[in-house]
């Protein structure tokens, strides 16, 4: 019943991004062509990354703020790196990302498991430390495209069967997560320690540890996206990304993750990011004025939310039907 | 007035009390020229700083101490002011964080006789004696049109690409861009877009225009985040030679779009010209060889002569030109 909800709940999400795309459609027809909705899917890819990562978090009852300054140090750090070492093997630079964005989630992780701080907070103040080190390490200075070498930047943009590498990294995080989430310990972990601490601590779950790992995926992923984003646009400095965590918790919301933990898919940050993907990208091409593309984006995010949360209100199981009856 | 005197005297003799011994008698009559920047490792800055450093080794007597807060706040501005104030300095050169914020600690600075300027980025005409403009908006709004006109001898469609809707700076010059078209009867501005000085969105903003106007010539970005921005889009959609992106960035950012020919050319102000005109002004107001005021015409050594207007500001040069010839000589600098 309930696996049939959500399944219900996503599809509802589908539908509006079609109903979007027709919207779309009868004021630019070009951007329904399917060169340009690979492009859009490859545009969004970076958020769809962020959105599994910060999913993950979610479900176990926490939140992470940091992931936008994450990605912009560890995408610094790989620029710096290239522009210092420019034969670096490119598979060399996406495991360290992916490594280093992977620790700065652990630190998040490791202050919210052992210090039991709030993850809110520690968020918020590692998004400041993490930005302050990119000033620190770059000293403000920039990056730039005759900086990294050729082959860091051609990387992400390299197709492969009619797709570019940044979308495949998607894909393939997308189809990763979904056997994680449902076919492994951990991913059940997560549901059971969002879903219900004390029962999951009577059950023998360790919530805290739980929480750590899903600090640690969601570093992991942000770095990778670090390194893709810095060469999709071939530029690194303090303030890439500025604001993305929101944009990143707004797909998660809108792809009908509970902010209270323990219910959401990954399907359903898939089309959460997609969603204000196509948003983004037709915005431009729309016409519409640019005084009102944001209280558009806000709008979108708006009704998701409410219907989300009219989703919600008959999540209730009912256990006595007696009972249920009688009042 | 005694007072004043009596206070200098006072501190006079603690500052060579405090040089006793250290046989640095002769640095009394070193003109100490501060240049306050918005904030450190800018390269722009560092580039001021450079030719702030030509300025005082032309000059000869001057020492530049280069300074600034750590972010762009002008609360960090007024604490580094403070303690130039108390280091007693001869002049202040600022680039400032905020219109009005400074203006009491400069005041408190110009009380104590210490030169004070602003420029790049000005203060409120009451706390500081002149400002100094790396250009001016008409030449900027001239400027960035003609670059896109001048690799249009046909004529064509155009578009700007802006940082948000409500920056001034790129406001005004859009403005006095518009008021020169007259002269480009060819060429036809078919839109403005914002990129909120974001690199995601301005480049999919960019994308946008190129796919809403397929004939579309040229690209105009009067921000160094959207110009780099639009030639990584033009590069992406294999628009390259058609295309054409320009408007003001820096060289270091640009040199990558100047080799993959998405940009032909582009504009910036050159920053060690100014940092060089702002100690020069800054040495001249200090020694008293001229005096700051409403139309009067103070010498900048080999920039010329900054001619100061109704609110005592003026303008260095027009937008110096970058292309494919000086690129790799300006790439490393800034």
């Amino acid at each position: 019943m309930i696996r049939r909800a959500i399944a219900s709940r996503e599809m509802i999400l589908l539908g509006a991004i079609v109903l979007l795309l027709g919207v779309i459609y009868t004021r630019f027809p070009g951007f329904v062509a399917p060169n340009n909705l690979i492009r859009v899917f490859n545009d969004t890819s970076p958020l769809i990354l962020l959105a599994i990562g910060q999913m993950i978090v979610i479900l176990t009852r926490c939140i992470d703020l940091s992931v936008a300054a994450n990605l912009a140090l560890t995408g610094m750090v790989v620029a710096m790196l290239n522009a210092a070492m420019p034969d670096l093997p490119i598979i060399a630079i996406v495991i360290l990302a992916m490594g280093l964005g992977a620790l700065l989630g652990m630190v998040n992780g490791v202050l919210v498991w052992k210090l039991q701080i709030p993850p809110i907070v520690v968020t918020l103040g590692t998004m400041t430390i993490f930005r302050g080190l990119i000033f620190v390490l770059s000293e403000g200075r920039w990056v730039n495209s005759h900086q990294m070498s050729a082959a860091f930047k051609a990387f992400p943009r390299s197709t492969v069967l009619g797709l570019p590498m940044l979308s495949w990294f998607a894909i393939l995080a997308v189809i990763l997560f979904t056997v994680i989430m449902s076919r492994t310990t951990l991913g059940r972990a997560v549901y059971a320690v969002g879903g219900n601490p004390h029962a999951a601590t009577y059950t023998g779950l360790d919530v805290g540890r739980t929480q750590f790992w899903a600090f640690t995926i969601s570093g992991a992923l942000a770095g990778l996206t670090g390194y893709l984003w810095v060469s999709r646009y071939a530029v690194a400095y303090v303030d890439i990304a500025g604001g993305f965590e929101l944009d990143v918790v707004a797909a998660c919301v809108i792809g009908g993750i509970s902010i209270a933990g323990g219910v959401g898919t990954v399907a359903g940050a898939l089309l959460g990011a997609l969603f204000l993907g196509v948003i983004k990208n037709a915005l431009p091409v729309v016409n519409v004025s640019p005084f009102w593309q944001m209280a558009i984006s806000g709008a979108a995010i708006i009704i998701a939310v409410a219907f989300n949360a009219r989703a919600n209100r008959t999540r209730g199981r009912i256990i006595l039907k007696r009972a249920e009856h009688a009042t | 007035m005694k007072r004043r005197n009596f206070t200098k005297f006072a501190t006079g003799l603690g500052l060579a009390a405090s040089l006793m011994g250290s046989a640095a008698f002769a640095q009394d009559d070193t003109v100490r020229i501060a240049l306050v920047v918005k904030a450190l490792g800018i390269g722009f800055f560092e580039a001021a700083a450079e030719g702030a450093q030509e300025a005082a080794a032309e000059l000869g007597n001057v020492e530049i101490i280069y300074t600034g807060p750590t972010d762009t706040t002008a609360e960090g501005q007024i604490e580094v002011i403070n303690s130039l104030i108390a280091q007693r300095v001869d002049a202040i050169a600022v680039s400032a964080n905020d219109t009005d914020a400074l203006v009491p600690a400069l005041r408190r600075a110009m009380d104590r006789g210490i030169t004070v300027i602003s420029w790049d980025s000005g203060v409120a005409p009451e706390g500081r004696q002149l400002h100094l403009n790396p250009s001016s908006n008409p030449l900027i709004g001239n400027m960035i049109i003609k670059l896109a006109a001048d690799q249009l001898p046909d004529g064509g469609q155009v578009a700007l690409l802006s940082a948000t809707t409500t920056s001034t700076n790129q406001n005004i010059w859009i403005e006095e861009m518009m008021k020169v078209m007259d002269q480009y009867p060819d060429i036809e501005v078919v839109s403005t877009v914002y990129g909120d000085d974001l690199a995601d969105k301005s480049y999919r903003e960019a994308t946008g225009l190129m796919q809403t106007y397929p004939d579309l010539s040229a690209i105009i970005a009067p921000t160094s985040v959207g110009i780099v921005a639009a030639a990584r889009a033009v590069e992406d959609a294999g628009k390259v030679g058609q295309v054409n992106v320009t408007g003001l960035g820096l060289p270091s950012e640009m040199a990558g779009a100047i080799e993959s020919g998405a940009s032909q050319s582009f504009a910036i102000w050159n920053p060690i010209d100014l940092g060089y005109s702002a100690a020069y002004l800054s040495y001249m107001l200090a020694t008293d060889q001229a005096e700051a005021g409403p139309g009067a015409e103070i010498p900048m050594g080999r920039m010329g002569t900054l001619t100061l207007d109704d609110n005592s500001e003026g303008a260095m040069a027009d937008p110096f030109v970058y292309d494919a010839s000086n690129i790799e000589e300006f790439k490393d600098i800034f």
